[in-house]
């Protein structure tokens, strides 16, 4: 196996998405490859630092603020439509009456 | 012949419990769904869009579309995939217009595979992120994601930091699974050459 193609299944390799003939041939080539078995152990730690750094967390304070913030545009959304409702309603009250 | 399957009722889920509930017009229970995913969609916002206030308009007006449009929702997909697809589209066009000059759609396939390619190879010390404190690494993980082009730190951060699975996330991009694939192959190896020159082994660091 070529390091190139070592590097097209990394992906299915770090994420443990493939058959086990193709990963052992991989295991096989990190054996002797130092190069490829760096690339391989660095990837996985960029992956496993970004996964465990609480990169853009989101405050309690502005999180409470959005949160005021989404339900009350909803509740405005839930209102109009209710207006729009009970103003069909009437329409079709309206028309439905037959006149006396 | 035809073949028996033996079909497996599961118990709807939590989730699809809260999401049938607000349709029917209990705004408690989306509210519930906002408390679930609020967190989530900041974070994918502000990776996406690498700017607070940007991140904080986009959770805001993705749960407002996706309360306004839970009518549409067909449950073919999991609630929270179909609300990131929302978020990720707003905060594209949030994108774009902070930087109109740039084309920036989920689709650029950005130059060929040469780019991804290692050039650096050098083995990084023992605990590389414990060499800094947290703000310092949270600041050098900044910089690193924001050099990656959108379409890249977005497979990126869905896959890998959301934990997505790949078919999840192209669902929720709409690209198909190898474009998930190769997009997420490329950005984890720039990421990981970007980090070179803050993680690698220097001279004096004890072996492990």
């Amino acid at each position: 196996m070529k390091c190139s193609e070592f590097l097209k299944e990394l992906t299915d390799y770090l994420d443990d998405t493939m058959d086990p003939n193709t990963k052992a041939e991989l295991e096989e080539h990190l054996q002797w490859c130092h190069n490829c078995y760096v690339v391989c152990n660095t990837t996985k730690r960029t992956i496993e630092i970004y996964r465990g750094s609480q990169l853009y967390e989101l405050p309690d304070e502005l999180r409470s603020r959005i949160h005021s913030a989404i339900m009350t545009k909803c509740k405005c959304h839930q209102n109009s439509l209710e207006a729009v409702e009970s103003v069909k309603d009437d329409g079709v009250a309206t028309t439905g009456e037959k006149p006396s | 012949m035809e073949a028996i399957e033996n079909k497996v009722v599961e118990p709807p889920s939590e989730e699809s419990i809260l999401v049938e509930a607000a349709r029917s017009g209990n705004i408690g229970a989306f509210e519930s769904l906002v408390r679930r995913y609020d967190r989530n969609v900041f974070r994918i916002a502000q990776h996406i869009t690498q700017n607070r206030e940007d991140a904080e308009d986009v959770v805001q007006d993705a749960f407002l579309k996706a309360y306004q449009n839970l009518g549409q929702f067909q449950g073919q997909s999991k609630f929270y995939t179909w609300l990131v697809r929302i978020a990720v589209n707003e905060a594209l066009m949030r994108l774009r217009r902070r930087r109109p000059e740039r084309m920036v759609s989920i689709d650029e396939d950005v130059k060929t595979e040469e780019d991804s390619m290692p050039r650096e190879i050098a083995d990084w010390s023992p605990n590389p992120e414990q060499q800094y404190t947290q703000s310092e690494l949270k600041d050098i993980l900044g910089k690193t994601i924001q050099g990656l082009p959108p379409s890249f730190r977005t497979v990126f951060v869905l896959r890998d930091v959301e934990g997505l699975s790949t078919e999840e996330t192209a669902s929720a991009l709409e690209l198909s699974v190898p474009a998930v694939k190769s997009r997420l192959l490329r950005a984890r190896l720039q990421l990981r050459e970007r980090l070179n020159k803050y993680f690698k082994r220097r001279d004096g660091d004890s072996r492990p």
